[in-house]
């Protein structure tokens, strides 16, 4: 009796994991920039509420990939996206879609903390004010209390939301793009080398806020630190050359990878 | 697989020495098993001494590979195939070091067993015993050296007949301990002597698990056979007395 139970709960263990639902879906998508053909054909399904990590060399496409997400790639006038990118399985290159509200719900955060010359309350209003997230004057302070408070940067800033965000330490300033981003309700947040520009510290408060982050949200990170990949994502997508090489569980790329371009990689025997 | 360099070749020296140093070890554990025995065979109190003192060699080894293991990993972050590289060697050298423990304790036995009652039969068996345990060493340090896991295995699946010795050996000195209660003590060293050359050989099959992981990133799933059933024969003999 008691065997039969454990094995019950064990498969609803492994259900729930299998059950996770796929928040993003590629395939077939190329993209050339004029006759470069920067990415080929890649494949790959995102689960939803978790952190999705990928990896390679510089050039290899995974920024790229990254931009075409929320169709960052439309303002470089000769990148072409083709093949299909759908998330809730709405093909976000359908012309008819609102591209404004697309990159509303797919937030982005850069390299280099990038805030606007604005007071740090405004450079988190700003988003839900244009969106018109907020009916009043209240509303809109609940919102960027609570993006500030999400963002782990509440605390360090409550007694200055009206000083310039430039004037914020680089890792405070990452957070505000962070608040930035997510004050604007997306599902999906995608972050460029979040962290490159930033101390250890600051660093491993980004990554403890990803990880709280991803209960609501699912997250894409390009780092070109392997440990950073190695220790905030669950799963893994390696690139290189433009192709998508391998992609997996974070656990087994990182210990037993199959591809020995990913073993390469990740063991730094890429010459 | 056919590995490239690392990028920063450093890491590569690292690994390198790392892989000599349990290299060394394992010539080392190698001579102490065959010198503890030999002093066996010979009853050379003498040599059995030297082995006592020359264990420390191998403990110090032991502890220059977990330092630099250990600093490998701080500097290097290693990864995947690199980390178990590193993990492994730290496992075989503690394997090494408790094979040299055993030969220790081989050679402190031999000043005890003084006395007229000496079977040369028993004693050989002990020899022929240590024999098949370093072949089995020596072929899992070579697959260990050359990260061959067709040598592994065969290393990790012939531990049965040194455990089926170490049983048919029980129950003969059983016999002599149950005719004259004065072979007793001799009986006793002789069966810890070898008791310990059989746990010298478990750890070889440990050190062929390793090497498995070291390649494979996985443990072996199988189930290994055993032929250790001394507990078996130490019941059979209690009823067969009553």
């Amino acid at each position: 009796m008691n065997s039969m139970v454990q094995i019950k709960s064990h498969d609803v263990a492994d259900a729930s994991g299998a059950a996770t639902k796929t928040k993003v879906v590629a395939r077939g998508v190329n993209v050339h920039y004029g006759e470069k053909h920067a990415l080929h054909d890649v494949n790959l399904d995102i689960p939803e509420r978790s952190v999705t990590a990928l990896i390679g060399p510089s050039g290899c496409g995974k920024s790229t990939f990254l931009r075409c997400i929320n169709r960052m790639n439309d303002t470089i006038p000769i990148a072409k996206v083709t093949g299909k990118i759908e998330i809730d399985s709405r093909d976000i290159y359908d012309p008819t879609l609102d591209v404004v509200q697309l990159r509303a719900n797919v937030g982005m955060v850069f390299q280099k903390p990038n805030p606007f010359p604005k007071s740090v309350y405004e450079n988190v209003a700003y988003g839900p004010r244009i969106h018109g997230m907020a009916t009043s004057k209240t509303d809109l302070d609940e919102i960027v209390t609570k993006s500030l408070k999400r963002a782990g940067l509440f605390e360090e800033v409550k007694d200055r939301l009206d000083d310039s965000g430039t004037g914020l330490s680089g890792g405070q300033q990452q957070r505000l793009c962070i608040a930035r981003a997510i004050a604007v309700s997306p599902e999906v947040i995608l972050m460029d080398e979040p962290c490159s520009a930033l101390d250890p510290i600051a660093t491993a408060k980004i990554e403890e806020l990803m990880d709280e982050l991803r209960e609501n949200f699912t997250i894409i990170i390009v780092t070109h630190s392997m440990q950073q990949a190695a220790r905030v994502s669950q799963r893994t997508a390696f690139f290189h050359l433009g192709y998508l090489v391998e992609e997996g569980s974070t656990e087994k790329m990182f210990t037993t990878p199959t591809d020995k371009r990913t073993q390469d990689y990740i063991t730094g025997r890429f010459g | 697989m056919v590995m490239h360099e690392h990028t920063a070749k450093a890491f590569d020296v690292d690994l390198q020495e790392l892989t000599r140093m349990v290299a060394e070890m394992g010539g080392l554990a190698e001579k102490q098993i065959a010198d503890a025995v030999d002093a066996l065979v010979r009853r050379d109190t003498e040599s059995a001494a030297r082995v006592v003192v020359a264990d420390v060699a191998l403990d110090d080894l032991q502890r220059e590979i977990e330092e630099r293991a250990v600093l490998t990993i701080a500097r290097r972050q290693p990864m995947a195939v690199d980390l178990r590289e590193i993990v492994g060697g730290m496992r075989v050298a503690g394997d090494l070091e408790r094979i040299g423990d055993m030969a220790k304790n081989i050679g402190k036995r031999v000043s005890e067993l003084s006395g007229d009652f000496h079977p040369q039969k028993l004693i050989r068996g002990v020899e022929h015993m240590s024999t098949l345990v370093l072949a089995q060493l020596k072929q899992v340090l070579d697959a260990y050296g050359s990260h061959d896991l067709d040598n592994a295995l065969a290393v990790w699946k012939g531990d049965k007949e040194v455990d089926a010795m170490c049983t048919s050996l029980f129950r003969e000195l059983l016999t002599y301990m149950m005719e004259d209660p004065r072979n007793i003590t001799f009986c006793i060293h002789l069966m810890f002597c070898a008791k310990n050359i059989e746990r010298m050989g478990d750890h070889a099959t440990n050190i062929a698990e390793t090497v498995y992981y070291m390649i494979e990133g996985r443990p072996i799933a199988d189930k290994r056979p055993k032929g250790d059933t001394t507990v078996f024969a130490a019941l059979d003999a209690v009823s067969a007395g009553e």
